[in-house]
C-alpha cells in the first residue's frame, strides 16, 4: 500500500469519525470539533489528489494546495463565528442546548420577533 | 514495507487515534486538547504529502489559532457539560455509526478508484509562472490564476468579523472586543510579550517575502503576526482597538480592497479583471500580499478576541 | 444552458458579470470602512447601480447568443477561473436585483443609521454581501468558486438570523450555521473527487469530461446532498422554520425569497449542466419524492401554526418542495435528460416564489409592527386597520396559487405539460395539490383578517406607507410575471401555453380557493371564522380525523427537526442518491 493510499484511507476515516461526532454529540462545541475533523478529512482528500498529481518538479499539484489553503481559512472563520454565537447564546440563555423544543418558538402567546 | 511507509502508517494511526479521542472522550476540554494535537499531526501529514504551504497554514491557522479559539471556548463553557437526557440512545448511536461508516466507505472507494494517470495542473502552473515572476506555484494559483477565490475569501473573513461583532450588545457595539487583560508587568507573559514580537514580526514578514518563491505567504505570515499581537494584548501591554476605530476598519478592508482595485485596474486598462501587466506583476502581487498580511493578521486576532464587550466613552 | 464547447475568450459584455459581483462587494467594503453613519447611504448608492448592471446583463445576453463568458485574469480554464452566464443566470440575477432593492426600501425606516447602531450597520452590510454572494453563485463557472460564494452567502445570512440577539434566534442561527457547514463540507468533498477524476473544476469543461463512473456518481451524490441541506429540502429543514420566523421581517423576506434559491441554483447547474443527467431518472425521483413530502408536510404544519411568521416559514418549506418536482419531470420515460419545459417551469416558480414570498413576509412584518403581535387568531379586523398590508399578503398568495397571469401559473402550466409529455401523470396530482394547499393557508389568514374585530384595534405604531408600497410592488411583480417574454432566456417549448387572460383564469382562481377553504377548515386546529355552526356539526367526524392526521404530521416533523434525526437523514439521502445513481448508470 502506498503512502498516498494510507493517507487517503486516513482522510476517509476522519470524515467518518467527524460525521459520527457531529450527529451524536449533543454539545455544540463538540459538534464544532467534529466539524473541524470532518473538514480536515476533506482537505486531506485534496492533499492526496494533489500528491497523485505530482508533476513538473513539484511533489504536489499546486492547485489543490491553494484550494485547501483557502478552505482552511474559511473553516477557521466559520469556527470563530460559531464560537462567538455559542458564547453569546450561553450568556443570554444560560445553556448551549440546540434542542429544538427547548425554547419552543411560537407556542408562547406573545413571543416577540417582528 | 519500506521505512517511509512504516513512518507514514504510524503517523496515520496516531492521527486516527487522536481523532477518535476527540470524538469519544467524555470531557470537552480534553477533547479540545486532543483536537489541537490532531491538528499538529495533520500538519505532519501535509509535510509527508509534500505540501509545505498547506502544512504551514494548517499548523498556524488550523491547529494553532483554531486550537486557541476552541480551547478558550472550552474553558469558558466548562460547566455546561450536557445532561444525560440529551445524549442520544444506543439505537441512534448505532445508526449514526453505520451511516457515517457507509459514507466513509463510499469516500474510500472513490479514493481507491481515482485514475492511475492522475490529472494535474502542475505543468500548466509552471508553464504560466513567467507571467507573474513568482516561483512559488501555490502563491501563483492564489494570487493570479484563481485570484477571484482568494479575493472573495477575504470578504468571507470580513463578514466573519461583521458577524462576530453583530453579536455584541447594543451598548458595546463599536467598543473594544474581548475582555481587558491585566498581567503582572514583571511576569513571564509580559516578558515574552516584550521579547517575542520583534522576532515574530520579522518572521511574519519573512514568511510573506519568501512566499513569492518558496513555501509561505500572506496567510501563514499573517497568522504569526496575529499571534504576536494577541500575545501583547493578553499580557496587558496593549488593548484591542475599538471596533468603531476608522484606522482599524481601514486595515481590515485593505487586503480585499487593494485586490479589487488592482483587479478593476486590469479591467479598465489591462487585459482583464485581475490580470497583471507582466512588467509589474511581481510588485503588484507583493503589494496586494502586504496589504493582505496586515488584514489577515488583524482579522485573525480580532476573530479570536470575539465580540466587542466594553464600550468606549464617546 | 451553457455552451457545448468551452469558450476560450471573454465575450463582449462579459465584464458585466465581473461588475455584478464586484459592485455589491465593494459596497460592503466601503460601508465597513466609512462606518455606521454611512452604511445605509452606501447601500442606497449601490442599489440603482446594481439594478442597472442587472438590466444591462439581461439586455446583453440575447445579443451574445445566450451566453456571456469572462475569463478572470485572462487565464483560460482549467488553470484559470471563468464566469459564465446563460438565460438561467440572467433571470435569477434580474429577480435578485428586483427583490433586494424592494426589501431595502421596506427596511429603510426600521434600520435607520445612527452613530452607534448595531443592527442597522450590520443589516446593510449583510444585505449587500448577500447580493454579491448570490450574483457570484449565478455567474460562477467554477465549482470551487461556487463553494466560496456559498460560504459567503452563509456568512452573510447567519448574523441576520440572530440580529435581535434573543436566545431563540441565537440558537436558530447556530443550528443554521452548523447544518450549513455540514452541507458545504459534503459539497467540497465532491468537488475534490471531481478534480481528482477530471483535473478541472470549470463547469463547462467538466460537462464535456464527466462520465458515469462510480467516483463521479459518489461526488454527485455528496454534492447534491450538501446543497439540499443548504436549501432546506425536507427532511433537511430543521434550521429553516426558526431561522426564517425569528429574523427581522426584512431579513426573512431575503432568506425565504432569495437565499435558499442560491444553493438550489447550484443543484440545477450540477444536474443539468455539469452532469447532464448522469445522476439518472431514479435519483431524480428521490428529489421529486422528497419535494412531494415537503409539500404535504410543509402545508399541513403551516396550517397548524399559531403565528403568522411561522406559518409563512412553513409554507416556504412546502414551496421549496414544489421546486424539486422539476427534476423528475426533466427526464423522459427512457431516462434521458430533456431540460426544456420542466427546467423553465422550475426556475420560473423559483422567481415567482422569490417575489411573492418576500412580499408576504414584508406584509407580515408590517402587521406585526402594527398590532405588536402576529397571532393568527388575533388578526380579526386587521384588514380594516392595515388594508395595504393585507392586500399585499392576499396578492402574494394569489400569485403563488398559480392564478393567471402570475409566474407561478405559467410555471405550473410548463410543469404540467412536461408531466404529460414524459408520461409521469403522478406528479400532476402534486402540481395541482400544491396550488390548493397554498390557497388553504392564504384563505385561513384572510378569513381572520377580514372578519370583524372582537374589540376595536389600537395600532401600536404606524407603518410608513412606503414600506407597504414596496411590498405591494413585489406582490404585483409576482402576479404579472407570466406576461414577461421568457422565451429568450428560458427553454420554453413552442405553443401549448394557455392564454394568460382567458376564461379559465377564473376557474384557476376559484378551484384552489374552494379547495383551500375546505382544507383550511379541516386542518387548522384553531377556532376560525370560516365554518358555520351547522356545517361544522355535519363535518365534525371528518374534521376530527383530519386534525388527528395533522397532529401526527406535526409530531413526525418535531422528531425530524431534532439534530440527530436531521443529520442522519442527511447521510441517508446521500447514500440513497448514490446507490440509485449507480444502479441507474
Amino acid at each position: 500500500m502506498s503512502a498516498v493510499t494510507v493517507f487517503g484511507l486516513t482522510a476517509a476515516a476522519a470524515v467518518g469519525l467527524g460525521l459520527y461526532g457531529l450527529i451524536t454529540n449533543p454539545q455544540p462545541l463538540r459538534k464544532l470539533l467534529a466539524f473541524n475533523l470532518l473538514g480536515s478529512g476533506v482537505f486531506l482528500l485534496f492533499g492526496i489528489i494533489g500528491r497523485r498529481g505530482a508533476a513538473a518538479g513539484f511533489g504536489n499539484d499546486p492547485v489543490p494546495q491553494a484550494l485547501v489553503i483557502t478552505g482552511i481559512v474559511v473553516a477557521f472563520a466559520a469556527t470563530a463565528l460559531a464560537i462567538a454565537l455559542l458564547l453569546r447564546l450561553f450568556r443570554t440563555a444560560g445553556s448551549t442546548t440546540l434542542r429544538s423544543d427547548a425554547p419552543r418558538m411560537g407556542r408562547g402567546a406573545d413571543a416577540p420577533g417582528g | 514495507m519500506s521505512i517511509t511507509t512504516v513512518f507514514e502508517s504510524v503517523l496515520a494511526a496516531l492521527v486516527l487515534g487522536l481523532a477518535l479521542w476527540t470524538i469519544a472522550v467524555r470531557e470537552t476540554y480534553s477533547a479540545t486538547v486532543g483536537f489541537v494535537a490532531y491538528g499538529l499531526m495533520v500538519a505532519l501529514i501535509w509535510v509527508g504529502l509534500d505540501a509545505i504551504d498547506v502544512a504551514l497554514t494548517e499548523a498556524a491557522i488550523g491547529g494553532g489559532l483554531g486550537g486557541i479559539v476552541l480551547l478558550g471556548a472550552a474553558a469558558r463553557l466548562r460547566d455546561t457539560e450536557s445532561t444525560a437526557a440529551e445524549t442520544p440512545n444506543r439505537m441512534v448511536r448505532l445508526g449514526a455509526a453505520a451511516l457515517s461508516a457507509a459514507i466513509a466507505a463510499a469516500l474510500a472507494i472513490a479514493i481507491l478508484l481515482l485514475p492511475d494517470a492522475a490529472p494535474t495542473l502542475a505543468p500548466a502552473a509552471v508553464a504560466n509562472a513567467a507571467a507573474t515572476g513568482l516561483a512559488n506555484p501555490v502563491t501563483n494559483v492564489l494570487m493570479a490564476f484563481r485570484g477571484m477565490d482568494t479575493a472573495l475569501e477575504k470578504v468571507v473573513l470580513l463578514l466573519a468579523i461583521v458577524g462576530v461583532w453583530s453579536l455584541a450588545s447594543d451598548q458595546a457595539w463599536g467598543g473594544r472586543p474581548g475582555p481587558h487583560h491585566e498581567a503582572d508587568p514583571n511576569g513571564v507573559l509580559a516578558f515574552l510579550a516584550r521579547l517575542l514580537p520583534p522576532v515574530g514580526i520579522v518572521i511574519g514578514v519573512y514568511i510573506l517575502w519568501t512566499g513569492a518563491d518558496h513555501p509561505g505567504g500572506a496567510f501563514q505570515g499573517g497568522a504569526v503576526l496575529a499571534s504576536m499581537w494577541l500575545l501583547v494584548i493578553m499580557a496587558g501591554l496593549a488593548d484591542t482597538p475599538p471596533a468603531s476605530s476608522r484606522r482599524l476598519r481601514l486595515v481590515l478592508v485593505a487586503g480585499p480592497g487593494l485586490f479589487f482595485l488592482v483587479g478593476l485596474g486590469g479591467l479598465c486598462f489591462g487585459a482583464a479583471f485581475l490580470a497583471y501587466p507582466i512588467a509589474h506583476a511581481k510588485p503588484l502581487i507583493l503589494g496586494i500580499e502586504t496589504a493582505m498580511l496586515l488584514t489577515i493578521a488583524a482579522t485573525l486576532a480580532l476573530l479570536l478576541a470575539g465580540a466587542p464587550e466594553r464600550s468606549v466613552p464617546r | 444552458m451553457l455552451p457545448p464547447a468551452p469558450m476560450s475568450a471573454t465575450t463582449a459584455g462579459g465584464f458585466l458579470l465581473v461588475l455584478s459581483i464586484v459592485l455589491p462587494v465593494a459596497g460592503v467594503l466601503l460601508a465597513f470602512a466609512l462606518g455606521d453613519r454611512y452604511v445605509r447611504l452606501v447601500a442606497f448608492t449601490i442599489m440603482p447601480l446594481g439594478l442597472a448592471i442587472a438590466a444591462a446583463l439581461v439586455l446583453a445576453l440575447p445579443r451574445g447568443g445566450g451566453h456571456l463568458v469572462y475569463l478572470l485574469g485572462a487565464w483560460p480554464p482549467p488553470l484559470g477561473v471563468a464566469l459564465h452566464a446563460d438565460g438561467l443566470s440572467a433571470v435569477m440575477i434580474a429577480a435578485t436585483a428586483v427583490v433586494i432593492p424592494a426589501v431595502a426600501v421596506y427596511a429603510a425606516p426600521e434600520f435607520r443609521p445612527a452613530a452607534a447602531a448595531r443592527a442597522p450597520a450590520a443589516f446593510w452590510m449583510l444585505l449587500l454581501a448577500i447580493w454579491g454572494a448570490l450574483n457570484a453563485i449565478f455567474v460562477g463557472g467554477d465549482l470551487f468558486t461556487l463553494y466560496v460564494a456559498l460560504e459567503l452567502l452563509t456568512f452573510a445570512t447567519v448574523p441576520l438570523v440572530s440580529l435581535d440577539g434573543r436566545a431563540e434566534t441565537l440558537q436558530a442561527a447556530l443550528r443554521y450555521l452548523l447544518f450549513a457547514l455540514l452541507g458545504s463540507v459534503l459539497y467540497l468533498a465532491g468537488t475534490a473527487l471531481l478534480y481528482g477524476l477530471y483535473g478541472a473544476l470549470d463547469i463547462v469543461l467538466l460537462s464535456r469530461r464527466a462520465d458515469a463512473q462510480l467516483g463521479t456518481l459518489i461526488a454527485a451524490a455528496l454534492m447534491t446532498t450538501g446543497l439540499l441541506a443548504k436549501t432546506a429540502l425536507f427532511p433537511l429543514h430543521l434550521w429553516l422554520p426558526p431561522a426564517h420566523a425569528g429574523a427581522p421581517a426584512a431579513a426573512s423576506a431575503i432568506l425565504s425569497g432569495l437565499v435558499v434559491k442560491g444553493s438550489l441554483f447550484i443543484v440545477i447547474r450540477l444536474w443539468f449542466d455539469v452532469m447532464r443527467g448522469l445522476p439518472g431518472f431514479a435519483a431524480a425521483h428521490v428529489l421529486g419524492a422528497l419535494g412531494a413530502t415537503a409539500i404535504i408536510f410543509g402545508s399541513v404544519v403551516a396550517l397548524r401554526q399559531e403565528r403568522l411568521k411561522l406559518l409563512i416559514a412553513y409554507s416556504t418549506l412546502a414551496q421549496i418542495g414544489y421546486l424539486f418536482l422539476m427534476f423528475p419531470l426533466a427526464f423522459d420515460v427512457s431516462g434521458d435528460l430533456k431540460r426544456g419545459g420542466a427546467l423553465a417551469g422550475g426556475v420560473l416558480q423559483a422567481i415567482s416564489h422569490a417575489t411573492a414570498k418576500a412580499a408576504m413576509f414584508m406584509a407580515a412584518g408590517s402587521i406585526y409592527a402594527g398590532l405588536g403581535h402576529d397571532r393568527i387568531t388575533g388578526l380579526n379586523g386587521v384588514a380594516r386597520a392595515q388594508p395595504l398590508s393585507v392586500l399585499t399578503f392576499a396578492l402574494g398568495g394569489v400569485a403563488l396559487m398559480g392564478v393567471p397571469p402570475s409566474g407561478a401559473s405559467l410555471a405550473k402550466d410548463l410543469l404540467l405539460q412536461a408531466a404529460a409529455e414524459t408520461e409521469q401523470w403522478w406528479w400532476t396530482i402534486l402540481l395541482q395539490a400544491g396550488g390548493v394547499l397554498t390557497a388553504a393557508y392564504v384563505v385561513l389568514v384572510l378569513a381572520h383578517a377580514l372578519a370583524p374585530p372582537d374589540k376595536p384595534i389600537a395600532l401600536r405604531g404606524a407603518v410608513p406607507r412606503i414600506c407597504d408600497l414596496a411590498a405591494l410592488v413585489l406582490a404585483l411583480c409576482s402576479l404579472l410575471l407570466g406576461l414577461m417574454p421568457w422565451a429568450s432566456y428560458l427553454p420554453i417549448p413552442q405553443g401549448g401555453m394557455s392564454n394568460p387572460l382567458g376564461i379559465d383564469a377564473l376557474s384557476k382562481l376559484l378551484l384552489p380557493v374552494l379547495g383551500g377553504t375546505v382544507l383550511a377548515i379541516l386542518l387548522s386546529p384553531w377556532p376560525h371564522p370560516l365554518a358555520l355552526n351547522a356545517v361544522e356539526r355535519m363535518i365534525a367526524p371528518l374534521r376530527r380525523a383530519c386534525l388527528g392526521f395533522g397532529r401526527l404530521v406535526e409530531a413526525v416533523d418535531d422528531v425530524l427537526r431534532q439534530w440527530p434525526a436531521a443529520s442522519m437523514s442527511l447521510l441517508l439521502v446521500a447514500l440513497l442518491l448514490g446507490t440509485l445513481m449507480f444502479a441507474g448508470a
